[in-house]
């Protein structure tokens, strides 16, 4: 009996340790709500050396993010800053909140972060940022008004042109051309595809033609007999462009094997670790993506200009990020990488991705 | 060796202790983490496993499992964020998601106690089936804009002091559980049809009925935990607590109770969650990646099902004719 009651005041003794875990409150800063910064940029500042940049990315021992952050090693090298890199091992909503907790605890500078969920991550984001510390979030927006920056890899307007201008270069200016794009309802491949239809029918591109818009789902083996149907339906075809990393493979497979290489172009938008083989047989001239490494360069690039009080995130604030120039930012604190990088012959070998 | 003795130096006393001592190394050699800020996030952190954990020892304690938990959070955050973004009112929606978590639950119970299948692969089932479910629900997508008053109660803490609201629930579920394991027939009954199922129906326990309310309060916690999830991250979505339920399970036995059934302690639960929530806090402060975390909450785990095996085993041997009731 004695013993009952004994282990349920231990229950409730433990509970109770629990609570004064806690202790005396400190100087407790568990501020909510979106710190928007008051404080008013100084483009002239020096850029501080020792800032300590955490990187905190969907996932760890992810290939692609694996390069990101290796651009921002590199940028926090340059700049003599304090390069971090931590993550959860799973790409869940909530998993990076306890790594933001962590991050506030060791008081960083800066939290550069690819979110996994936009609002899941922004109460903890608002307290780092009432604790001092500035967001940049990179290849993933978190909700606007909690980071101060956002650096977005490429619009839609730049890929749209892109592929176009891929396909002009191929061509030589004129010809029929057909798309193989991923599913008919891929929002980002029908939007580069909308803004690829509107730059065609500028006057300069007059001469090329779009024939078709194929889709093979993002499936290597729907997408190898669309680039097999669209060869044989259009005889004349001079171009294949796929905007998908997934179609670009399938039609340059395809084509390698078939009397039409030499012939009939692909470009588009894929890796270079996928497309190497292609590129170096011939049957891809060049294709086009954003530089992984270029993302994590410029989001530290932005840290450190944050932190050095240089930009405070807003609207036409400009600074200077490294070996990439000088940037500009756009409304809702949005930084825009530049055009996607083309890779052919001549520098796929730099390229492992 | 005394029987007195030998109950001081059960699992569950050690490892309250060890929790204590962790703590305070901690508290003493860890940067960063004796501040007032660290322990809130600290206790944020293991409130959803410390909740969810209640109803397991009981379950556990019984000699059955539930592994279907993290998947009946997830299912009622999903549910959650739907009925929110079809316009239903808050108010209304917190208590139906804790009622569908104990209709989830009373699936589990159903399968267990009426049809006799073994709890394991139920709960695999319903792991399996649960987290369909929220992805048929809510998919890929997430509903985030929840009302901010309710979302800045679950983040917020007492008096801005560094106790978070939510600790209050858990400290009243806590001490309701406890009481009702340690000080009630009810409680008694549960060791009992861990113990030996057999000889507790003979002493006229409706194990059935037991284990059956068991799965239904499980499931209704794992609801409420899915509410307080949703409103923590301001975001419903069908992942949520994907794979919290082995953190469950972990601290449930790294708090002595055993797989086996009959035996173990709330408080020693208690202490295995907030011993694990520590370590994983104070390593990361240290950097310690998350690779190396999990190898050591694997290891520990390991550890708390072994150590006592060995320790009773050797008690065993060093008193061979001793007359045990428990073999």
């Amino acid at each position: 009996m004695s013993r009952r009651v004994l282990t349920g005041l231990l229950t409730a003794g433990l509970a109770v340790a629990l609570t004064a875990c806690g202790g005396t409150t400190k100087n407790d800063s568990s501020g909510t709500g979106a710190a928007q910064s008051t404080a008013t940029a100084n483009p002239g500042a020096a850029a501080k050396e020792g800032v300590k940049m955490a990187f905190l990315p969907k996932q760890l021992n992810n290939p692609y993010s694996d390069i990101e952050v290796s651009g921002g090693k590199a940028a926090l090298d340059e700049l003599k800053g304090v390069y971090k890199l931590v993550g959860p091992n799973d790409a869940s909503a909530s998993s990076q909140v306890s790594y933001i907790n962590t991050l506030i605890q060791q008081q960083q500078n800066v939290i550069g972060i690819a979110a996994n969920d936009p609002n899941a991550v922004c109460p903890s984001l608002n307290q780092a940022r009432s604790a001092g510390i500035k967001i940049v979030a990179f290849d993933s927006d978190a909700a606007k008004d909690c980071r101060d920056v956002f650096i977005n890899q490429a619009t839609t307007q730049g890929i749209g042109e892109q592929l176009v201008k891929q396909a002009n270069e191929l061509s030589g200016g004129s010809g029929e051309i057909a798309i193989l794009s991923a599913t008919p309802n891929a929002t980002n491949q029908n939007a580069w595809i909308d803004v690829a239809k509107q730059t065609l029918a500028k006057p300069e591109y007059a001469n090329l033609k779009l024939v078709k818009v194929a889709y093979g789902n993002d499936d290597d083996q729907k997408s190898f007999q669309e680039a097999q149907g669209l060869l044989q339906s259009f005889p004349n075809l001079k171009v294949i462009v796929a905007p998908t990393t997934v179609g670009i493979a399938a039609a340059a497979r395809y084509v390698s094997s078939s009397s039409y290489k030499g012939k009939v172009a692909v470009t588009g938008l894929g890796t270079p670790n996928q497309m190497r083989a292609f590129v170096k047989d011939g049957t891809v001239k060049q294709f086009a993506l954003w530089n992984p490494a270029d993302i994590g360069y410029l989001a530290a690039y932005a840290g450190v200009a944050l932190s050095s009080g240089q930009i405070t995130g807003a609207q036409g604030q400009k600074f200077k990020a490294g070996k990439l120039g000088e940037y500009t930012i756009g409304a809702s604190g949005e930084i825009v990488l530049g055009p996607p990088t083309t890779f052919d012959a001549n520098n796929i070998d730099k390229f492992d991705f | 060796m005394s029987e007195r003795l030998r109950r001081f130096a059960s699992w569950d006393t050690a490892v309250i202790l060890v929790t204590v001592v962790v703590l305070v190394i901690a508290s003493f050699g860890v940067e960063n983490f004796g501040t007032s800020r660290n322990f809130t996030f600290l206790l944020l952190d293991l409130l959803p496993i410390a909740l969810v954990a209640l109803p397991m020892t009981f379950v556990i304690v019984t000699g059955e499992i539930d592994l279907s938990v993290a998947s009946t959070l997830g299912l009622t955050s999903a549910v959650m964020g739907s009925l929110w973004d079809k316009g239903m009112t808050i108010e209304s929606i917190i208590p139906l998601c804790i009622v569908l978590g104990a209709v989830l639950g009373a699936l589990n119970g159903f399968f267990v106690t009426v049809l006799k299948l073994p709890s394991l692969a139920v709960t695999i089932g319903t792991l399996a089936l649960y987290r369909g479910l929220a992805f048929v629900v809510l998919g890929d997508g997430a509903v985030a804009d929840f009302p901010r008053e309710y979302t800045s109660w679950v983040t917020g803490t007492l008096g801005d002091g560094p106790i978070p609201n939510v600790l209050v629930p858990l400290i009243v579920l806590a001490l309701v559980f406890g009481v009702v394991l340690h000080a009630t027939p009810v409680g008694r009954g549960v060791f009992a049809a861990g113990a030996g199922e057999q000889a507790a129906r003979f002493a006229g326990i409706r194990t059935g009925r037991v284990k059956f309310w068991l799965y239904v309060v499980s499931g209704a916690v794992a609801g409420l935990a899915g509410v307080l999830w949703t409103l923590r991250y301001s975001s419903a979505r069908a992942d949520n607590g994907f794979g919290v339920e082995l953190a469950v399970v972990a601290a449930v036995l790294l708090g002595g109770v055993s797989i086996f059934g009959g035996k173990g302690t709330l408080p020693g639960v208690l202490a295995g969650v907030v011993l694990l929530a520590t370590l994983q806090n104070a390593l990361r402060l240290q950097d310690v990646s998350n690779e190396a975390l999990n190898i050591v909450t694997g290891v520990l785990l390991i550890v708390s099902v072994l150590l006592p095996n060995i320790v009773s085993a050797a008690l065993r041997r060093r008193r061979p004719r001793a007359v045990s009731p428990e073999r």
